[in-house]
């Protein structure tokens, strides 16, 4: 359980970056994780397909009404309206104030530049041309081997190596790159809307009913206190129920009436000594750090 | 415990700037700066660096996860706002085609040079070993590119090649599939450049020597006046783009290998950008020559015509390029 933690934590270090302001505050970016990449990027190859049949459904009504045949639209629409649609999506989307395409939108991501500047125009379209090396070329390819019937082993065991090896590219570097964005000099980042909800430490204190030894309040650190405070917050009734069995057992305290209230009152009092020793200039990271 | 207090006193005193420079935030993200009010667009620097300030208070002071994370997020956003781009689309379509298009052009020139001597190199070669070996034509164009267009076709029928078209219904189809294809391959002569530029040469060579396939097949039957027509319509345009895409992937390539005084990575990133406008205007090319191919060469029949087409567009490029201008900024 520690060493999960303490894994999970170093994760997180590890995808931390700097960006000092020029008011000298660093604003510490997470990278986005490869998953969350993934995940926009099929949101959004989800939305360039529905756009693409949406297109074709409308014109193939338009002849319908029109009692005009022919399938030259459709044809255009497939192969123009895709090489634009893949292109300029991407492309128009990140010129953008937001500097993320709906898929990374919804994913919570954005584009920056990697040295901390302006998101220049021309790094977005290079970073975003690569992609038709990246993604379409071997899929094409592979489509089109497809196609003709099995031509030769050998030519798609090529195509596949070729695909895996931009496909996976960003798991093997410490910045999650794609091709295109070791290229363009970018690199993307986390930004998940976070709400400001309400401060757990009330002014009317809980703790009234609950009086805490030191030795109680030793127990954890920093780490297990803000581990404390999303349980506080998603107040999900198993897991309220089995951290304050797992800290009623540690601090060796019997039945309590509430767990909820229990939590806030314990959660109040270590925050209240914690904060203390950090205006002290003592941070204690976790429950090993002593 | 007045310390605790102390920053409490902070979160309560603060939380209302924030909540509002994150609602101009939202404001400016959904719509535009402009519907922003003056004293609203006055207030949101002055936010900013409150917020900052707040945040540096807050790390060094509060153990409330929800509360850091939230400053973090809050600040970054209004940093990639403020110090982000400041032109509107418009401005910056009107900047791409009077400056950054032409300029990128430019930018490539050495490059372009190169390129074109491999291209010409490669179409001299593909010229000469078909000329003396006809068996080498069809190593350099594939079958469903020939269509019949092989040294087993008569005078006659490869002559009707040159003046019939696809048949009407298909222009648009044919001038479409033309585009992207050739589209495609200009990227790739971009995209394949970070591979020391090998990909690009070798792309440019094998261009360079279907065309010099075409023109010992077509020499052979004494076409070549005829060829040249049915090729420059579109071809000053079409290969005048591959080349600039050649030139691209050459600069990018050629930045891998010797990256100077940068890092590799950094060299390559930094040609990567520059070139990277000039890639849209290769696919902006691209799209002119699908035209000129596609409705252009079929529809216009006569030889003289069709040079002159293609010497104009080539003349209208260059222009466009290489004229000397005034620099707007002096």
């Amino acid at each position: 359980m520690a060493e999960q933690a303490i894994l999970h934590r170093a994760q997180s270090v590890r995808m931390r970056r700097r960006l000092v302001t020029p008011e000298g505050v660093d604003l510490g970016l997470t990278l986005a994780s490869a998953g969350q990449r993934a995940t926009a990027f099929l949101l959004d190859a989800l939305i360039m397909f529905a756009t693409l049949i949406a297109m074709t459904l409308i014109v193939a009504f338009g002849f319908m009404a029109t009692g005009l045949a022919g399938a030259e639209p459709l044809a255009i629409i497939w192969l123009l309206g895709y090489f634009l649609l893949r292109n300029f999506y991407f492309i128009i989307l990140e010129m953008g104030p937001r500097a993320a395409t709906f898929g990374k939108r919804a994913s919570g991501l954005r584009v920056v530049a990697r040295d901390g500047g302006r998101l220049t125009a021309d790094a977005v379209i290079a970073r975003n041309l690569m992609r038709e090396i990246e993604v379409y070329l071997p899929l094409s390819f592979l489509g089109m081997e497809a196609a003709e019937g099995g031509a030769g082993a050998a030519m798609t065991l090529l195509g596949l190596g070729w695909a895996c090896l931009f496909l996976f590219f960003p798991l093997f570097n410490k910045d999650r790159l794609r091709v295109g964005d070791l290229l363009a000099g970018t690199w993307v980042i986390n930004t998940p809307r976070q709400r400001l909800t309400y401060d757990l430490m009330r002014a009317d204190a809980h703790s009234a009913g609950y009086a805490f030894t030191d030795e109680q309040l030793d127990a954890y650190g920093i780490f297990e206190l803000q581990t404390l405070e999303q349980v506080l917050r998603g107040g999900n009734q198993d897991s309220l129920d089995a951290v304050a069995t797992t800290i009623r057992g540690k601090l060796g305290i019997g039945e309590v009436e509430s767990h909820e209230a229990f939590l806030t009152a314990y959660y109040e009092a270590l925050r209240r000594r914690l904060e203390r020793k950090l205006l002290f200039g003592r941070r204690r990271l976790d429950k090993f750090d002593r | 415990m007045s310390d605790t207090q102390s920053f409490r006193g902070l979160r309560a005193e603060r939380e209302a700037e924030w909540r509002r420079l994150d609602d101009l935030l939202s404001t400016c993200e959904k719509r535009s700066p402009r519907s922003l009010s003056d004293e609203d667009l006055l207030a949101l620097p002055v936010l900013y660096r409150g917020a900052l300030s707040s945040l540096s208070v807050a790390r060094e002071t509060s153990l409330d996860l929800e509360l850091v994370t939230y400053l973090e997020t809050l600040c970054a956003r209004a940093y990639f706002f403020l110090y982000g781009v400041r032109t509107t689309p418009a401005a910056r379509l009107r900047q791409f085609f009077t400056r950054d298009w032409p300029a990128a052009m430019r930018g490539l020139a050495r490059e372009t040079l190169i390129a074109l001597a491999i291209l010409v190199i490669g179409t001299i070669g593909g010229y000469f070993l078909v000329t003396s070996q006809p068996e080498f034509y069809n190593a350099f164009v594939p079958e469903e590119l020939a269509s019949g267009r092989d040294f087993n076709a008569s005078r006659e029928a490869l002559a009707e090649g040159l003046y019939s078209g696809a048949g009407g219904d298909g222009l648009a189809v044919f001038a479409t599939v033309l585009f992207t294809h050739n589209s495609r391959v200009a990227i790739f002569c971009f995209a394949l450049g970070f591979a020391f530029g090998a990909p690009t040469v070798l792309l440019l060579l094998y261009h360079g020597g279907m065309l010099g396939a075409f023109l010992a097949l077509y020499g052979s039957h004494g076409l070549t006046f005829e060829l040249g027509g049915w090729l420059i319509i579109h071809g000053s345009t079409e290969l005048f783009a591959i080349v600039l895409a050649g030139a691209a992937g050459l600069r990018i390539g050629w930045s891998v290998v010797f990256p100077g005084a940068l890092p590799r990575l950094a060299a390559a990133s930094r040609s990567g950008r520059e070139t990277a406008t000039a890639m849209v205007g290769v696919v902006l090319m691209l799209l002119v020559a699908g035209l000129l191919e596609g409705l252009g060469r079929q529809l216009i029949r006569d030889d003289l015509v069709r040079y002159a087409i293609g010497m104009t567009m080539l003349i209208l490029w260059c222009a466009y390029y290489y004229l000397p201008r005034r620099n707007p900024h002096g």
